[in-house]
């Protein structure tokens, strides 16, 4: 990324419309994701927030009939005019709620995104592999058993080979969609200090329904409920005392949802 | 705390009860298989033999082998399936990888099962139609598996998309998220982890092929013709040929004086070669399935 970069927001959506047949589950969502930010969304289930990472990274398109309207700009492009799909994809790390081992080796997990981008240098594709699993906290279990299943491996460390993985392919955006929902307490920390040191190279776009986790990590928090913004501002006045809206208030203490 | 009670007991009739229905079931289906095959190795035993395997009939059929008829078989299952496979196998990953879910595919799909079910007198009639006098092949090798291979393409068809459709749509996603294309997940990923459901179809359709005697009977089968006993390489795919189905047919119906043996030993040599061919699709099917990988 050039230094220009600084001067627009690294993610910008404006009246973000997301409708699946004919039932609208994002009702207009507008927000901007500034560089190397801890950016959290939270709200309750079916709130649309997995929908909104969809369209950062076009997969929304992969789904029979999802629909989006409104715009949605990655580094000031704005990606429905992007030719190259595939360079768009790379450019956002993308972790999913379930950890996703791929039936291949530990390895061929984390070389699958740079190989399927062309790379085929041996000693390049070592390096990427080694620092990427460091990145995720992973190396030191597995790097005596690289060629072994990545299925074979526990949760906790299949969502951290999910977590390489989105590296692999050196996004400038790694969004997380609800990493830790089938994973223990223990990893869930180890993540959460990942991100903490990712931060500095990469911006964060972390989706969780554990207000505690937005708490803990973001800058800025934005809380959707029913497909519309509620709330959106930095993470210490959206759990203050005195949030701008009441919903906000009685959704991070817990009094719904 | 755990006393016998009225309901504990009939409980336990109905799980005994259950248990018998179902057994009874089981055996009542291979009981007559093994009484099938039994009989059949029984009347066939006096001619078994490599010999038989490996000469050509003679005497209008009522001595000798059925090389001619063996090979004929082999000819018309490999290319059928030689055909029907990549065709079968590639459509499916269309249908089932990149068709979105439109009136259009859905109606596609809806032939292809409707295809797999359509008598095969009826692909007979349209192989006649479509590649002997049509297209002009003539009765040969060529247009009898054109034909089986229109037969069994649905249903490579179905199961190819069952094997598919098998592998979790999460690793898909996973490889469309790090920026692969639908081929890149498709070779790396989909493929790899559905093959031995894919070639299991294919196989079990060998003995459909195999087995079948109206579609070859218009389209490249004869009575009898002689050919060079023990050479593979006898016929061409422009031939017409024997095959065992029809051959099977033939010495019962229209050779009133063959040796009581000889159908017998016609049809065990139509059944092992299935067999053996099942018994190669479920080790592989085994062998495959070892090495999957979730």
């Amino acid at each position: 990324m050039d230094d220009e970069s600084h001067t627009y927001p690294l993610i910008r959506v404006q009246d973000l419309k997301v409708r699946y047949g004919h039932r609208e589950v994002v009702h207009g969502i507008s927000f901007d994701v500034q560089k190397n930010e801890i950016f959290a969304i939270i709200g309750p289930a079916q709130s649309g927030k997995s929908s909104i990472l969809k369209c950062l990274n076009r997969t929304l398109e992969f789904i029979a009939d999802a629909k989006m309207s409104g715009s949605v700009e990655v580094n000031g492009v704005d990606v429905k005019k992007v030719h190259n799909v595939y360079e768009l994809r790379r450019e956002i790390g993308m972790v999913a709620p379930l950890p996703v081992g791929l039936p291949l080796s530990i390895f061929d997990n984390v070389a699958f995104a740079p190989r399927a981008s062309g790379l085929r240098d041996k000693h390049e594709l070592d390096a990427l592999v080694q620092r990427c699993l460091e990145q995720a906290a992973l190396w030191d279990e597995v790097k005596d058993r690289l060629n072994s299943l990545g299925t074979k491996l526990s949760g906790g460390q299949q969502q951290r080979l999910t977590i390489a993985r989105a590296l692999s392919h050196q996004p400038s955006i790694l969004c997380l969609d609800e990493f830790s929902i089938a994973i223990d307490p223990v990893t869930t920390m180890r993540i959460e200090d990942v991100l903490k040191e990712l931060k500095a190279e990469l911006t964060v776009v972390l989706v969780t329904n554990l207000v505690q986790q937005a708490r803990r990590l973001a800058d800025r928090t934005m809380f959707v409920w029913n497909g519309e913004v509620v709330e959106l501002g930095p993470t210490d006045a959206i759990f203050s005392e005195q949030p701008q809206s009441q919903k906000t208030y009685d959704y991070v203490h817990g009094i719904f949802g | 705390m755990f006393t016998e009670t009225q309901f504990g007991k009939s409980r336990r009739r109905a799980e005994l009860l259950a248990k018998c229905v179902l057994g009874m079931m089981v055996a009542s289906m291979i009981i007559p298989l093994f009484l099938i095959v039994g009989y059949l190795v029984k009347e066939a035993w006096p001619l078994l033999s490599l010999d038989f395997l490996f000469t050509n009939p003679t005497g209008g059929m009522r001595h000798g082998g059925i090389w001619s008829a063996l090979l004929g078989t082999l000819y018309l299952v490999t290319l059928s399936l030689l055909i029907a496979a990549p065709i079968g196998v590639l459509a499916a990953v269309y249908l089932n990888e990149y068709a979105r879910d439109s009136w259009f595919t859905r109606i596609i799909n809806l032939a292809v099962v409707n295809l797999a079910g359509v008598p095969s007198i009826v692909h007979a009639l349209f192989g006649l139609g479509a590649f002997v006098l049509f297209a002009g092949i003539g009765r040969s090798i060529l247009a009898a598996s054109l034909t089986l291979a229109i037969m069994t393409l649905p249903v490579i068809i179905a199961s190819t998309k069952e094997a598919l459709s098998a592998v979790p749509i999460s690793f898909r996603e996973a490889c469309w998220n790090v920026g692969a294309s639908r081929w890149q997940t498709i070779r790396g990923i989909v493929l790899p982890n559905s093959i031995s459901g894919i070639l299991t179809g294919v196989i079990l359709q060998v003995s459909r092929a195999a087995g079948e005697t109206a579609p070859i009977m218009f389209t490249g089968a004869v009575f009898f013709k002689k050919i060079e006993a023990g050479n593979i390489f006898a016929y061409s795919i422009w031939d017409q040929c024997m095959a065992l189905s029809m051959h099977l047919f033939t010495i019962t119906t229209q050779v009133t004086d063959a040796p009581r043996a000889l159908p017998f030993a016609t049809a065990v040599v139509l059944l092992g070669t299935v067999l053996i061919v099942n018994a190669l699709s479920i080790g592989l099917r085994v062998y495959l399935r070892s090495r999957k990988k979730w």
